[in-house]
């Protein structure tokens, strides 16, 4: 099969490779380019555990075509800590308890990372609003909003 | 939390000095990086892809099977049918003796449920996979099918799996497990009350957000490398290897992250398909559920249908008590044969009942084949028996907690199973229960302790 080249930044670092047309993002990004932080779920845009920030938007990586992603910029959860120093986020889902298994982590982080980049001190009913489209089958979803709401206070401690 | 000291206080250490604290979770700091690997984060050059062909029909005999068409389509590696698993019928309890071998890894001659495993196509991708599998051509002769459990017992009913021959599991103690304590009839005759209802459940799937999977890497030594995400480990290995014919030794099995489980991954179905195809092939196969696999074929619990009988006493006490306890296995055998038998253990609850009978049925249906879930065998229970407890309490006019408290069972007390009660906390965790949700029992019951009758 005739392969088609992409290229894209991924946190911040130049990436590009030859694909199978129509092969997703999720897939592009797993098996070729060895970032395994995004999770195949469900690869029918019902989980949410394969999310991916596109150009500052949240986007579903099972449901997003690697062709259509030449110039970006995708961020992943793998991506967020800087020198060894967890984000924020990362903290306090590690704090609250708010990761059990895990395999939904990566893309609740993503989702509540584009809220606060947004939103940066969201509402309860916002944390949930944007969190909605992730399937958590583990923590029971509380300490992951709290998670969030905490991140959000710590984020304007820090700014202000 | 409070820890109250004023419980078992003999028993107390005090320089306990974990409990009480948190703990940060050694696997976290993973989780929240993207940095902890699942199987399916393990990618190999060469690697082929395992479709199933699944069966259509609930109940069929497969007249014949023809994968030329697959065998041509561009990418296919492999087919695997019945023919090629060196020890195709098997069962995963055999491990402990529990027999006889019920299940086929690949289904040969028949199937006996929809979305029973029937053809496995290897493939370059998964595309061509799944493609190819559907190439596949089998014929099959519809059988009639039978779903409900009491259908299934009736005499004339279909028989769903010849290895069994009846539609039930036949424990060494016959066609159910029993518990005969004390003696019902005479109890329901000097009760002021009986009661008698039934409760009845749905399977319920695991839905873990990770699919059940692995990926088999073959080693170039005759070894074999299986990362999985069951939750059983050296089950799975010890199965495989009996599956397979293949001593244990050329086995290595890598594992212990689970996307999520509840139970749901410790059935063995995955692995040895993807070991044999790796074998075969000499590649390294990757054989993952697809979502919709997930919530159509993986075990899901068990349905259940319990039937309680109760004799009560205006004071409180419950006399006599007798259970009839159905666990829908599906068409194989699985864990459930294990499921019903502690159910059997269990119907009495955390209760001291002196006159006990207890029935429980494992029985074949043509559904999907049920297994393990978070306390499978008690958990369905549970939800039956507290309901009954509260239409007891209701039935002659009692606080349902100050009933509970009549009834709870304490140390001592001998168990219609015949093991003495010991180490029981029920009394102090009501207790407890009560001040937490404010919902007062008389003086008596707070005064109480598991220790001691009469208290
Ligand atoms: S894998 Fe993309 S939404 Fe589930
Ligand atoms: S922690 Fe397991 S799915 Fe969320």
């Amino acid at each position: 099969m005739a392969k088609v080249p992409v290229q894209f930044t991924l946190n911040g670092a130049e990436k590009a490779e030859f694909i199978d047309s129509g092969t997703t993002l999720l897939n592009a990004l797993r098996d070729k380019i060895g970032d395994t932080s995004p999770k195949g779920g469900c690869h029918q845009g019902t989980c949410g555990a394969c999310s991916v920030i596109i150009d500052g938007e949240l986007r579903l990586s099972c449901l997003t075509l690697a062709e259509t992603c030449n110039g970006a910029a995708i961020t992943t959860t793998s991506g967020l800590s800087e020198g060894g120093v967890l984000h924020p986020l990362q903290r306090a889902f590690l704090d609250a308890f708010a990761t059990q298994c895990g395999f939904c982590t990566s893309g609740m982080i993503m989702a509540a990372k584009v809220l606060l980049d947004h939103t940066p001190n969201p509402s309860r009913d916002e944390v949930v609003e944007a969190l909605s489209g992730n399937i958590c089958r583990c923590t029971g979803y509380e300490p992951i909003i709290q998670a969030v709401l905490t991140a959000a206070r710590s984020n304007s401690q820090n700014a202000a | 939390m409070e820890l109250r000291k004023s419980y078992f206080a003999d028993q107390r250490k005090d320089d306990l000095h974990e409990i009480g604290q948190p703990r940060p979770r050694s696997d976290s700091p993973g989780h929240v990086t993207g940095k902890t690997a699942y199987f399916a984060d393990r990618n190999f050059p060469g690697m082929l892809h395992l479709k199933m062909v699944r069966s259509p029909h609930h109940h069929a005999r497969i007249r014949s099977i023809d994968t030329s068409e697959a065998e041509k389509h561009p990418g296919v590696v492999k087919v695997l049918t019945a023919k090629d698993v060196p020890h195709n019928v098997y069962t995963i309890l055999i491990l402990i003796q529990i027999g006889p071998e019920d299940e086929t890894v690949l289904a040969d001659g028949k199937v006996r449920w929809k979305g029973e495993a029937v053809v496995a196509v290897l493939a370059e991708t998964e595309r061509a996979a799944q493609e190819a599998a559907a190439r596949v051509k089998v014929d099959y002769e519809v059988l009639p099918a039978v779903f409900d459990m009491e259908e299934a017992l009736k005499p004339g009913a279909p028989i769903v799996n010849e290895y069994h021959g009846r539609n039930y599991y036949l424990y060494d103690s016959g066609e159910c497990r029993k518990v005969r304590f004390g003696d019902v009839e005479a109890g329901f005759a000097g009760a002021d009350h009986v009661l008698e209802q039934t409760y009845q459940s749905s399977p319920i799937e695991h839905a873990p957000t990770e699919t059940t999977g692995c990926i088999v890497a073959p080693e170039g030594n005759d070894r074999f490398t299986c990362y999985t995400n069951t939750q059983a480990m050296f089950f799975t290995l010890d199965n495989a290897s009996i599956i397979l014919q293949m001593p244990g030794n050329k086995l290595h099995f890598v594992g212990g992250t689970v996307g999520g489980g509840f139970g749901g991954k410790v059935d063995v179905i995955v692995e040895p398909i993807a070991i044999l195809g790796a074998k075969l092939t000499g590649r390294p196969v990757s054989f993952i559920y697809s979502r919709e696999e997930e919530m159509q074929i993986s075990s899901p619990r068990a349905a259940e249908k319990v039937v309680i009988k109760d004799g009560v006493m205006k004071d409180g006490r419950i006399v006599a008590r007798k259970v009839t306890g159905y666990t829908d296995a599906g068409a194989y055998s699985r864990h459930s044969p294990y499921g019903a038998q502690k159910g059997a253990g269990h119907y009495p609850g955390p209760y001291t009942i002196p006159n006990v009978w207890i029935d429980t049925y494992c029985v074949y249906t043509n559904r999907t084949p049920s297994s393990a879930m978070r306390g499978f065998g008690v958990t369905i229970g549970d939800f039956a028996l507290e309901v009954q407890m509260d239409k007891l309490a209701r039935l002659i006019g009692m606080d349902p907690l100050e009933f509970r408290f009549i009834n709870a069972y304490r140390d001592g007390d001998m168990k219609a199973h015949r093991q003495p009660t010991e180490g029981a906390a029920l009394i102090e965790c009501m207790q407890e229960a009560s001040r937490t949700a404010n919902w007062p029992v008389a003086e008596k019951f707070m005064a109480m302790s598991s220790y001691a009758k009469g208290a």
